[in-house]
């Protein structure tokens, strides 16, 4: 990855991005880690920490990540900041007055919106945000576009003093392909703090608002006609047909293979730069065809100004935008592309596309490990409640509980929504208990104002912090709680101290493995007036094998549990209600583990009512 | 390779899929062709179904296989090997599949049925393929069953042009010291 010459390699978006951040003479970066963007982190760390030539730090949260990228380039430095789709919602509040601000180093804001909802609570396009903050943003297609835009878009940045979006997919972020990279000249660090109040205003209040507006609204004008922007769109086609297609990110990869099946071909625009709308470029090529198909994934941002543009020109073009709400929702794999340009020019295809076979097998969702704490939690919470309580998820891996067979959390918005939405739900409200869940590492994210807000407005609910040590959802990344950061180690702030210092007065600690105990502290706290806090703790047991594992090399004894068939009653409390994947039914009923999945964790003995689950002596792997 | 090349890996989260299908995109790369992936990340690989894609050729443009194209599809576990065959083989395409069987909740709770081998047969006749079995080796963790399978494709020629040194020259890149002499025994069985 340091490597001075120009080479290829196989990798991710994710990683070509990180390359592209050396070539650019990146000096900060920061994120909250969120599906698709983590694995950045991940290529991050593989550069030893001694010749890393920036800085990183996984921040508390997308807001805060924000704002250290710009305070660090305004002294001057180019700097990054990475995260996930929904992330912006967090990052918002600042991340809107970035456009008023002359940034000496620039500033490249990575997002990776996830159409489809692989790993997301929505499938929000970003691009709205582009728009409503006059913010230029890149879209590639691909991991080797990734690469070449994020320079694209660092030298925007760096160029124009200002911040620039490069927006990634899911399918952008994960990617694999071939990429040729660039030489690496690595660029002395000049590390003087350069920020200049005089330079420019930067306490935009009241009237002082509307020269920085003025000035974000004219540079986005400028951009439009910027010769290095717009390099990175580009026309396919002789100009031959009579129909085209203006198309970016990664549907412009789809629509491609879609044409592989195609009689004549369209003419295609592909978009690098979608804000703002080239509108010359956009303007030629509606201009020489008769029919063009504007073909955006997700929401129609592209189609309303386009069709603006020919209106104001006069064009009579036929402009083909979203036909259908399902064009509006999910991912432009190829199929779906094909049936898009099916349905705007029925004649392009001769032959029906292959498609799935009606599925029979059972889908598998996602779960909770074998081992995991947050099971042992549910199993024993839902005993301790009434099926007519209402609990409420918060984001994380507990987020898994409001599925079969559990059902613990049955609402969620956000990010640390879970104490105030409880509050509410609590309003008005003597008959059903209401109990809301969070993880330790969301609860410092944005979970922290909730609990200030249930104690200083009286808000009667019970918490329950699911606390494992990590942001174990996407990848195991440290935080606050754990007493390591990305670059070492630093003071562990405690989930409990953090609540007595909001003003928590009624706190209770258990480990989530000791069920009887954890009842007995739902059914006390639930009883009792006001705002109450069960902290139920655990280590995630994936990381803490995982570490083990390592730890022993080949020394590793893996332990097991068995089912002691002559004991066993078949009442199914293993499999039905406790839910540990490591159970599995055989012929008649009978129950059996299975010994790739089982980690010998034992937190399932307790729950069988004739004690025949045993620890397998046996077990050797 | 003309007219492409296209793979489906599925099976589930834990079972090592990402490591077979960079060690495959990686052996065919050595093989010469020009290929491209993408692989399952994030919330889905809690035990859930995990899938990667592998395309080979020019002619290829998303990283995404399309459902009904898969030249091969190569599953893990039973229950995703119908699901995958299902949905992602080709007509005339292979299903190769490891027999292990890890139950999806809902077959657990009684609500669904266990996917059995004659379910995989069927998912490959209906596209007038075939499937190929392979059976778990018991000497064998099951966590390096990915490298007996990716043996099993090189061995039986699942994928033009890919020998078992390509796959030796991938997982050097990828693993170093016991797991790779260890997977390096694995295809050398073969």
């Amino acid at each position: 990855m340091l490597g001075k010459e120009a080479f290829s390699e196989i990798v991710i978006g994710d990683t070509a991005v990180v390359r592209a951040m050396l070539e650019s003479g990146v000096r900060s970066v920061t994120s909250y880690p969120g599906s698709p963007t983590p694995e950045i982190a991940d290529a991050i760390r593989a550069i030893p920490a001694s010749s890393r030539p920036f800085r990183f730090e996984f921040s508390v949260n997308e807001k805060v990540a924000t704002e250290v990228a710009f305070g660090s380039a305004l002294n001057g430095h180019l700097s990054v900041v990475f995260f996930k789709s929904v992330g912006l919602n967090v990052a918002a509040d600042s991340f809107v007055q970035l456009p008023l601000m002359d940034i000496p180093g620039g500033m490249v804001v990575v997002l990776g919106d996830d159409p489809g909802a692989n790993s997301s609570q929505n499938e929000q396009d970003n691009r709205h945000y582009a728009r409503m903050s006059y913010m230029p943003l890149f879209e590639p297609a691909s991991a080797a576009e990734a690469y070449s835009m994020f320079k694209a878009a660092a030298g925007l940045a760096s160029r124009r003093r200002m911040a620039v979006i490069l927006r990634l997919t899911t399918h952008v972020c994960h990617a694999k392909e071939r990429v040729a990279f660039g030489p690496y000249a690595p660029a002395p660090f000049d590390p003087t703090p350069r920020f200049d109040p005089d330079s420019g205003n930067y306490v935009p209040l009241a009237s002082s608002v509307f020269p920085l507006k003025r000035r974000a609204l004219e540079r986005l004008a400028a951009i439009a006609s910027d010769p290095e922007a717009l390099a990175t769109n580009r026309l396919e086609g002789r100009g031959g047909s009579r129909r085209g297609v203006i198309v970016a990110g990664a549907a412009y990869l789809s629509l491609m293979d879609a044409l592989e099946d195609a009689g004549p071909r369209p003419d295609v625009l592909k978009l690098g730069m979608v804000h703002p709308l080239p509108a010359g470029q956009v303007l030629e090529f509606l201009a020489s065809h008769d029919e063009v198909k504007v073909l955006e994934e997700l929401d129609p941002v592209l189609e309303p100004d386009i069709k603006a543009l020919a209106y104001d020109a006069g064009l009579r073009t036929r402009i083909i935008g979203k036909r259908d709400i399902d064009e509006r929702m999910g991912e432009y794999v190829p199929s779906k592309v094909r049936d898009i340009l099916g349905s705007a020019w029925p004649d392009m295809f001769d032959s029906p596309r292959p498609s799935a076979l009606p599925a029979v097998a059972s889908p598998r969702p996602p779960q909770l490990c074998p081992g995991c704490g947050h099971r042992s939690a549910f199993y024993a919470i839902k005993k301790a409640l009434s099926g007519d309580d209402i609990t409420v998820a918060d984001i994380g891996c507990h987020t898994l509980g409001s599925f079969p067979p559990y059902g613990m959390g049955r609402v969620l918005l956000s990010m640390g929504h879970s104490t105030a939405t409880a509050s509410g739900l609590a309003l008005f409200n003597g008959s059903r208990k209401v109990v809301c869940f969070i993880g330790d590492s969301t609860l410092f994210h944005a979970g922290l104002p909730g609990i200030a807000n249930a104690v200083y407005n009286a808000h009667e609910l019970t918490l329950v912090v699911m606390e494992n040590g990590t942001t174990a959802m996407t990848g195991h990344q440290d935080h606050p709680g754990t007493g390591k950061s990305f670059n070492g180690d630093s003071p562990r702030l405690s989930v409990r101290a953090a609540l007595e210092g909001l003003g928590v007065a009624n706190i209770r600690e258990v480990d989530a493995y000791q069920q009887a105990k954890l009842i007995e502290a739902m059914r006390a706290a639930t009883s009792e007036p006001g705002f109450k806090v069960v902290i139920a703790r655990h280590p995630c047991m994936l990381k803490f094998t995982r570490e083990a594992r390592r730890r022993a090399g080949p020394a590793w004894r893996a332990k097991r549990v068995r089912v002691d068939q002559a004991s066993c009653t078949r009442n199914l409390e293993c499999v039905g209600r406790f839910g540990c994947p490591s159970f599995q039914v055989g012929e008649g009923g009978a129950i059996s583990v299975n010994a790739d999945l089982c980690i010998g964790d034992g937190s399932c003995r307790q729950t069988c009512p004739s004690g025949a689950i045993v620890e397998d002596l046996g077990g050797e792997r | 390779m003309s007219g492409g090349f296209d793979i489906y890996v599925a099976g589930v989260g834990g079972q090592g899929i990402g490591l077979l299908s960079e060690a495959l995109i990686r052996a065919v790369d050595y093989a010469g062709y020009v290929v491209k992936g993408c692989d399952t990340h994030g919330l889905a690989q809690r035990g859930g179904s995990v899938s990667s894609h592998i395309r080979i050729g020019a002619e290829a443009h998303s990283p995404l296989v399309s459902e009904g194209r898969a030249d091969l599809v190569v599953a893990l576990e039973r229950h995703e090997a119908v699901s995958a065959g299902r949905a992602y083989l080709r007509e005339g395409g292979t299903l190769l599949w490891l027999d292990s069987t890890w139950q999806p909740l809902a077959v657990r709770l009684g609500g669904a049925r266990s996917a059995e081998v004659a379910d995989v047969e069927e998912a490959a006749s209906l596209r007038g393929g075939r499937a190929a079995r392979v059976a778990p080796v018991a000497a064998v963790d099951p966590r390096s069953h990915n490298v007996v399978v990716l043996a099993e494709i090189c061995a039986l020629g699942l994928v033009p042009g890919l020998r078992l040194e390509h796959a030796r020259s991938a997982l050097a890149d990828l693993l170093g010291g016991a797991a790779l002499a260890s997977s390096l025994a694995l295809l050398a069985d073969r």
